[in-house]
């Protein structure tokens, strides 16, 4: 039992995946203009992270190797397809605010990672645990995101007003805001020496796909050094 | 003998001039301009230029205390941007506004980059973008002065939307009596302090001249106005043009080194000024040209590097 809840912890904490895996950074950014959305877009990754999760662990020895992309994308597509049909019908006003982005998970690399990394080298159990993980972690920092953004940028958090709107920074919760508010928010996690992908605290995994650069780096070198070790 | 024999690495070329004292012409070339906002605005107008100043100079000091780095507010620059933002701002804007505007511009733009130098844009500008997008109302609602035709919108919004042109009137383009931003009104202050400028060297006539050219050039082929100079005029004297080419294109952090790359950068600055003037959503798009064409700045520097004395074509 202790392994399934030390995946969901890792999730969470250990390899948060926006704030030390730096990956999903694309619905990050864009779907975080309010602490609501931010709740609405995690949620609905995790539930598709979970089963997709579960799903390609359990079909891991049915799919050919060559062809376990297209197999493993065809699992996630039709979860999204579901999650999409039942955000339509019971959750209306988010699933319109979330827009181009709920069918937009299929391509998050938080989805594919996990099933890549994780998914197809374990059993489908502990998979569901690891995507439960991740996607509360997942959820967890879109919602800081989105709080900071809505608190500053709209002066209200899950809609209840603190600051009057005379005195809010409206360009937060535009574009720009989200890209310095999530600099920001790196740059004090990097100043606390918290693990990251990009302070090399954290050791990158090779299957990272992310567009961060340091990673890619750190990648590099990464093999070098460990043959240096062994000899 | 010791001297002659200096080993040092480069600049080699060197001068007494240093940072604050172009720094401080550069605040002396703004203050006539600034006299005039005040005077024709009053008190806010004085409160705003005084507290964005202070808020600028004390964010960097504040900044580079918090980080344990050299204190750098002697050098003025902190002070240039202050100035700069209140200058291009709407006199009557709550004081608290701008001063945001300035904590951003040093903070965010400035030192995050590494400070003075190190910086890829404007730093004014681009806090001067910030307010804009975040302060649309406050930032584009301007005082009108007096009874006029075209009170409470700019010449240029006025004639973006298609107003009567006799009601333009070049000499209160050219002297300021026409609603805008603080220190962008009087053209004749402002050319007062370029002048200044130019003949202290601290800016060349190069990068301003070649830009006003290039948007007086644009507006003349696509304004619309087929070739009508009282029109021609207006486009250049209304707005922040003169102030942006005179003060803030002429940026040294954020324009070009190399000669021919000057040039480039002025002729793209002056083509997305008019771009955004005459086909953009807004009458006014000096900042935007500025900031947009401060990030092709490394590229022109790099595409542009002079050939050195005895070697033959490329590389």
């Amino acid at each position: 039992m202790n392994k399934y809840i030390e995946r969901i912890y890792n999730g969470i904490v250990k390899e948060n995946p926006t704030f030390i895996l730096m990956l999903g950074m694309c619905p990050t950014l864009a779907t975080t203009t309010s602490a609501t959305n931010a709740i609405g877009m995690g949620l609905s990754t995790t539930a598709v992270l979970m089963f997709s999760n579960m799903l390609i662990s359990g079909l891991r020895n049915i799919i050919p190797n060559r062809v376990r992309l297209p197999g493993e994308i065809v699992v996630i597509a039709s979860l999204v397809t579901i999650v999409q049909l039942l955000m339509q019908a019971y959750t209306p006003a988010i699933y319109e605010s979330l827009g181009i982005y709920i069918p937009l998970i299929v391509v998050n690399c938080i989805i594919l990672g996990r099933a890549e990394a994780y998914a197809l080298f374990n059993t489908p159990v502990i998979s569901f645990c690891d995507g439960l993980g991740m996607g509360i972690g997942f959820t967890f920092s879109l919602t800081v995101l989105g709080a900071v953004r809505e608190l500053i940028g709209a002066g209200s958090i899950f809609g209840f007003q603190i600051i009057p709107s005379d005195y809010t920074i409206g360009i937060f919760v535009l574009a720009p805001g989200a890209f310095i508010v999530l600099a920001f928010l790196s740059a004090i996690q990097n100043k606390l020496k918290l693990p990251s992908a990009t302070n090399g605290g954290q050791e990158v995994p090779e299957f990272v796909t992310s567009g961060d650069v340091m990673g890619a780096f750190n990648q590099k070198e990464a093999p070098a050094s460990e043959i240096k070790k062994e000899a | 003998m010791k001297k002659m024999l200096n080993l040092s690495s480069n600049p080699h070329i060197r001068d007494s001039v240093t940072t604050a004292e172009i720094m401080r012409d550069v605040v002396i070339a703004m203050i006539p301009t600034a006299l005039y906002g005040i005077i024709q605005w009053g008190v806010n107008a004085a409160l705003v230029v005084l507290l964005t100043v202070a808020c600028a100079v004390l964010s960097e000091y504040a900044y580079e205390k918090f980080m344990k780095m050299q204190i750098t507010i002697g050098d003025w620059s902190a002070a240039v941007t202050g100035l700069i933002l209140a200058l291009n701002c709407p006199p009557d804007i709550p004081v608290w506004i701008p001063c945001v505007g300035s904590v951003f511009a040093i903070i965010v733009i400035k030192m995050l980059y590494g400070g003075l130098g190190k910086n890829w844009m404007n730093p004014a500008l681009g806090a001067r973008c910030f307010l804009l997008i975040s302060f649309a109302g406050k930032m584009t609602s301007f005082t009108p002065i007096g009874a006029d035709a075209m009170s409470g919108a700019t010449p240029l919004a006025y004639m973006k939307n298609g107003g009567d042109m006799a009601n333009v009137n070049l000499m209160n383009l050219f002297l300021g009596r026409i609603p805008g931003t603080i220190g962008e009104v009087s053209k004749l202050c402002l050319l007062i302090g370029a002048l200044y400028l130019i003949v202290k060297k601290v800016i060349s006539p190069k990068i301003p001249c070649i830009y006003i050219g290039t948007v007086a050039l644009f507006t003349l082929l696509f304004g619309g106005h087929g070739f009508d100079l009282y029109y021609l005029a207006s486009e250049i004297l209304g707005g922040g043009l003169i102030f942006g080419a005179f003060f803030m294109a002429t940026d040294y952090v954020t324009s070009p080194i190399t000669p021919n790359g000057q040039v480039v950068y002025a002729v793209i600055l002056g083509i997305m000024t008019g771009l955004f003037r005459l086909f953009g959503g807004s009458a006014e798009g000096v900042s935007y040209a500025i900031i947009l064409t401060n990030i092709l700045v490394p590229v022109i520097n790099l595409k542009t590097i002079p050939r050195a004395f005895g070697r033959e074509g490329d590389k």
